[in-house]
């Protein structure tokens, strides 16, 4: 074993951080990839799933599978049970005031479009203001220019430094008594950025604004206390969270989302139909039109147990020195540059190499087992403020190891030496 | 499983690191735009037209390296061409980079490097983007063309 690994292997455990044992958890990540053991480094696209997640799903489908809040037989109260205990859980997770302000959608991406169209299309006018950042997923830019061409609202932008960073003082700027949305993303899905969403929800609320925080990112490195941010809104994507795909939450105050008209209509968010007209459900039900991503959700609740068990104290930590230690490995590659050196950033490593396009990096460094994202990042104003088409990212969970990351920049050597 | 030198061989980074026809017409009797909006690939294409030749063909923009070399190798190969023996080239050249069997490629010369290509489906666009630019100027609807 050379000194870098045996460096490395010293490190895993250091922090008391068994990640030998974590790595069980995960049966995705004990395969070869052409030749190679996997070596997962695309957690800013999605998460891998622990197992008590998978047999979380498994169960019901096997034991329980039934559609909820509708049934009288036990399966179905089973399974409304397991739904409504994942609702609880997250109500916990994010610590909302009311199960009310836990609404179930398809992830972070309906969350946002819920709120700029249920909340934005009837309080906004031609008059009125959105601010928004440079560093925001399409996702979080797409339902505003929406917005703006169904209300003649204007739509702004907050930018951000070399670093990417967010520019308060240009934010403070924007900020007027028009301002009635800032949707701004709690850490940067292309950058790794952590953005001070405390000091921009209090400067919103200043104005009387409403803000929506897109935590597609944030979930599965932070802990997130939407009472003590007191934010508006928040959104977020299970399967960023180790839960499966197709599932997500919307948190919102309860006094807003009582106000909002349904986003769609439906089975499960009605009290009473007559072919003239419809009495709306209770919160949360009145957002959740149509039968719901029920496995996926109890897959969710699943997920934030596991996640609690780790402790995101834990894990930030221990993906706060994977990030150190890569940082420190890459920083010695000559014509290798960081995109995104943001003081608080974290687990993303994003970078370009020197005459090197980013596909042939990723195509490179797959046929080494590792996956990254190359590209965009749904982040294209992002790339266009830095002057480059893409960038690679290499974007790490707890369950990477610092060998991993040998591995990775022994791979980005081996770009360069094909391209020599 | 596919060795990166079966993608990556010398005549492609060769290509990719001082492409040749790589340049604007300012007169060019057509151009087109090629676009991949996956990974951001753009370029142009610049081509003269003598009757039914090409008789200067040209491109930039910036790519992945397979798209980069494609486009210098198609450049090279395609200059004093037909029109009609362009189509001929395009569709073997099609067949080089996307069917399975083996295929007589000693007609296409250096343009049969690419066909490593094969190994990474993920990339096979990259290197087609160029010719379904070119096909698209000669016979196409003038519409730029993009990957999607
Ligand atoms: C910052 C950010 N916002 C929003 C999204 C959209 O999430 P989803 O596609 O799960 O709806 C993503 C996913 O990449 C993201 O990274």
């Amino acid at each position: 074993m050379n000194k870098k690994s045996n460096a490395a292997q010293q490190q895993n455990q250091s922090l008391g951080f068994d990640v030998k044992k974590i790595r069980n958890d995960f049966p995705i990540l004990h395969q070869i990839i052409n030749g190679k053991p996997l070596i997962y480094l695309d957690n800013a696209a999605t998460s891998q799933k622990p197992k008590n997640v998978l047999d979380a799903i498994e169960k019901y489908y096997r034991e329980y599978n039934s559609n909820i809040h509708r049934g009288v037989h036990t399966l179905s109260e089973n399974a409304t049970e397991a739904y409504e205990l994942a609702r609880l859980k997250i109500k916990n997770f994010i610590n909302t005031r009311s199960n009310k302000e836990v609404i179930f959608v398809r992830g972070a991406t309906e969350a946002i479009n819920l709120v700029a169209q249920s909340f934005g299309r009837n309080s906004l006018n031609e008059n009125d203001e959105i601010i928004i950042t440079e560093l925001e997923h399409h996702a979080n830019i797409v339902p505003w220019q929406l917005l703006r061409e169904q209300t003649g609202a204007t739509l702004k932008f907050i930018p951000i430094n070399d670093n990417g960073e967010l520019i308060i003082e240009e934010y403070e700027k924007l900020l007027s008594k028009n301002t009635k949305i800032v949707a701004v993303g709690h850490i940067s899905n292309a950058l790794g950025t952590i953005n001070p969403i405390k000091t921009i929800i209090d400067m919103a609320h200043e104005y009387g604004a409403k803000v929506l925080i897109d935590g597609a990112q944030a979930t599965s490195h932070t802990s997130v206390d939407v009472q003590k941010l007191d934010c508006d809104f928040y959104a977020f994507s299970g399967h960023k969270v180790f839960a499966p795909t197709g599932v997500g939450v919307l948190y919102g105050k309860q006094a807003l989302l009582e106000e909002m008209p349904p986003y769609q209509g439906g089975g499960d968010m009605i009290k009473m139909v007559t072919m003239m007209e419809t009495q709306y459900n209770d919160l949360p039900y009145k957002f959740e039109a149509g039968t719901p991503n029920i496995s996926g959700t109890i897959g969710l609740g699943a997920a934030i147990d596991y996640v609690n068990e780790i402790g995101l104290e834990n894990i930030s930590q221990y993906e706060n020195e994977l990030l150190g230690y890569a940082n420190q490995l890459a920083s010695e590659i000559t014509g290798l540059k960081f995109i995104g050196t943001a003081k608080q950033k974290t687990s993303i490593l994003s970078f370009t190499l020197k005459g090197i396009h980013p596909h042939d990096i990723g195509t490179i460094l797959n046929n080494e087992g590792i996956a990254i994202r190359t590209g965009h990042h749904c982040a294209m104003p992002v790339m266009e403020r830095f002057k480059i088409p893409a960038t690679s990212r290499a974007s790490f969970a707890f369950y990477n190891t610092h060998e991993e990351i040998d591995a990775l920049i022994k791979a980005i050597d081996k770009c360069k030496k094909v391209f020599n | 499983m596919f060795d990166i030198k079966d993608l990556y061989q010398e005549v492609i980074v060769d290509h990719n690191r001082s492409p040749r026809n790589f340049r604007v017409i300012a007169d060019a009797d057509k151009t087109m735009e090629g676009f991949n909006p996956l990974c951001g690939d753009k370029l142009k294409l610049y081509i003269k037209i003598d009757g039914q030749n090409i008789s200067d063909i040209a491109f930039d923009g910036t790519g992945c390296a397979i798209s980069v070399a494609s486009a210098s190798l198609m450049t090279d190969a395609m200059k004093g061409k037909s029109i009609d023996e362009a189509e001929t080239l395009f569709n073997n050249f099609h067949s080089l980079i996307t069917t399975e069997n083996e295929i007589d490629s000693d007609h296409l010369g250096k343009l049969a490097v690419l066909a490593g290509v094969k190994g990474f489906p993920a990339r096979v666009k990259c290197a087609s983007l160029c010719w379904h630019t070119l096909r698209s100027a000669l016979i196409g609807d003038d519409k730029p063309v993009t990957t999607e």
